[in-house]
């Protein structure tokens, strides 16, 4: 392993790993500049081991520049930061004194085609972004998978060209996200490996991957394990570390219950070993979440990282990581992708095609659409119909789930934490 | 009386990334008994308006819940209004149209202005299954299986026009 390099995003993540802690991080984007700012500095100034996010707006993201500028000079809302329409200058005022080397700041946007994003962050100085051919494609839009992967290679490459050793890009992939809920972990471990892996081909110098909570801590721990174990097999040599998402599904409509899924997640973090946690905020289920929301949801997570790592440290662990073979599963969809072409943009491009990768609910064209899967009795996200995938798994002949069924598959989460903290 | 099927185009807006919102109502509306085009996420106005020319929906509803709904819903309202074989096609709005978290409902005149039939408020599966039962309710079944298409079409077109009047009705 190449020495860990000491400022930039990547930096900073060493340097928390070094003093034993998880870096929090809030998902938050304010189309005018002086919100941003304050935004950034509320977070940066909360009582927790932070790191900065700017959070596109929706039109950048699908490269509508036009409607980003209408909205700007008619200053109707947008859903986030359009950091390719407000001038470069404005955006460097917006960060000056902000984006230090101790508060590195990503950029997340959601791009299928990112290179005008990449290409701003470049000239701004931004060195840290998430993303990736799949994870950022075939959830979001109709943008063909093809066209993804080569965007994305440009990408890749531009991120490789703008780093130096004392300054690397660092780019997370979003493969562990895959339509926020509802996709069996090891699928969402196989994504985010592959991704790292078209990464690595790029030669991104720094990267993450991730993974998002799903129904069942003790599965989430262990899809962690496997996460981390096929990255010390098949990126030994890169900077990579884990990041968590707390729940991206239907979130809890309760104060206390929403609360109470963030206090799961942190402590999913710490005891699965993963460097950085990216919060929700309580206002999840009501509206799009505020400065304070934000900063209350790092706050509180960072309480719980400290509690979660005294626990560890006594012996106590919450949960027994489950054993259902979630590592193989994984290890078999990236080992079967692998062989279709040494080149990964392709081999991802055919494993789509044939059904070997199918993303359960997924309504992208490029894929088979073939897959289902249900919350288990258990609480456990499993397989309802695996489709063409090469793993073994039910494929029933019938029709597998309904809209009643789905909705409360959606809702399981939700539905868990409200009831459980009205019992109390 | 058999019903006629209804085929409903569910789409996302042109900016919209989430598709949960779609696959549900693609669902509930398969088991209610209508035929359902879903289109997806992120559908921009031209792919829109061309799915409309080619397919003739019975009804076209749009979810959207990333913010910018009352803006993009009323741009794809208002292109697919551009061309008058719509004229009687009824949109339906819903979701969560706005970023400030208020009711559907404030950015329902401007919507309506753009040519949206109507706008539901979150998660207003009920109404818009009614709406949906009076369009079919004033579709009288094709009186044999091997109706032609002209036929169908036409009965879809007054069924269409009948419910933009009961929309029109309940405003």
């Amino acid at each position: 392993m190449t020495a860990p390099p000491e400022t930039g995003f990547a930096g900073a993540i060493h340097n928390t790993r070094r003093a034993g802690l998880v870096v929090v991080q809030p998902r938050m984007g304010f189309a005018e500049p002086s919100a941003m700012r304050a935004g950034l500095v509320a977070v940066r100034d909360a009582r927790a081991t932070t790191v900065g996010t700017i959070t596109l707006d929706s039109y950048t993201r699908v490269g509508d520049l036009h409607s980003a500028r209408t909205a700007v000079r008619t200053r109707t809302r947008l859903n986030g930061y359009p950091l390719c329409t407000h001038p470069d200058d404005t955006t460097r005022s917006m960060l000056s004194e902000v984006y230090r080397p101790g508060f590195p700041i990503q950029i997340r946007h959601g791009s299928a085609r990112p290179r005008h994003i990449i290409e701003a962050m470049a000239r701004i100085g931004l060195d840290a972004t998430e993303g990736g051919p799949v994870s950022y494609c075939l959830p979001y839009g109709r943008t063909p998978l093809r066209s993804a992967v080569n965007e994305w290679s440009a990408a890749c490459d531009r991120l490789a060209e703008m780093s130096t050793p004392e300054r690397p890009a660092h780019l997370e992939s979003f493969g562990g996200c895959m339509l926020g809920q509802m996709c069996p972990p090891s699928l969402l471990v196989a994504i985010a490996v592959l991704e790292g892996l078209f990464f690595a081909q790029h030669r991104v110098p720094s990267i993450s991957l991730s993974y998002a909570q799903q129904t069942q801590p003790e599965q989430d721990l262990e899809a962690l394990a496997a996460l981390r174990r096929l990255i010390g097999e098949l990126l030994p040599d890169l900077d990579v570390h884990v990041v968590l998402y707390t729940y991206m599904g239907v979130f809890p409509r309760t104060r206390a219950g929403s609360s109470a899924l963030l206090d799961e997640s942190a402590r999913i973090a710490v005891f699965g070993g993963a460097e950085r946690l990216i919060v929700k905020t309580v206002m999840e289920s009501v509206r799009i979440p505020d400065v304070a929301d934000n900063v209350a949801a790092v706050e509180r997570a960072e309480r719980e990282v400290r509690c979660s790592q005294q626990m560890r440290a006594a012996g106590r662990h919450p949960w027994a990581p489950s054993e259902s073979g979630l590592y193989e599963e994984a290890r078999t969809m990236i080992d079967t992708v692998r062989s279709l072409d040494p080149d990964l943009g392709i081999a991802l491009h055919i494993a789509f095609r044939r059904g070997l990768l199918d993303i359960p609910y997924c309504l992208h064209p490029d894929t088979q659409g073939r897959t289902r899967s249900r919350v288990g009795p258990d609480g456990r996200l499993e397989w309802a119909h695996v489709g063409s995938l090469p793993i073994d798994g039910p494929r029933p002949a019938g029709h597998a789930v309904g809209a009643q069924e789905l909705t409360s598959m959606l809702n399981y989460v939700a539905d868990r934490f409200d009831s459980t903290v009205a019992v109390r | 009386m058999t019903l006629r099927r209804l085929h409903v185009l569910v789409t996302g807006t042109s900016s919209d990334a989430h598709t949960w919102n779609l696959m549900y109502l693609q669902l509930a509306l398969e088991e209610a008994g209508h035929e359902v085009t879903n289109l997806g996420p992120c559908v921009p106005d031209d792919l829109l308006t061309e799915t409309c020319v080619r397919l003739r929906p019975d009804t076209l509803v749009i979810s959207s819940v990333n913010g910018h709904g009352h803006t993009d819903a009323a741009r794809a309202a208002a292109v697919v209004r551009h061309d008058p074989r719509h004229d009687a096609m009824p949109i339906i709005v819903g979701g969560l149209l706005g970023t400030a978290g208020n009711p559907n409902a404030d950015h329902a005149p401007a919507l309506r202005a753009a040519g949206v039939t109507a706008v539901l408020e979150k998660d207003d599966l009920p109404k818009l299954m009614r709406l949906l039962a009076e369009t079919r309710a004033a579709a009288p079944a094709p009186a044999t299986a091997t109706a032609t298409a002209a036929a169908t079409a036409a009965a879809a077109a007054t069924a269409a026009t009948a419910a933009g009047r009961e929309l029109e009705g309940a405003r």
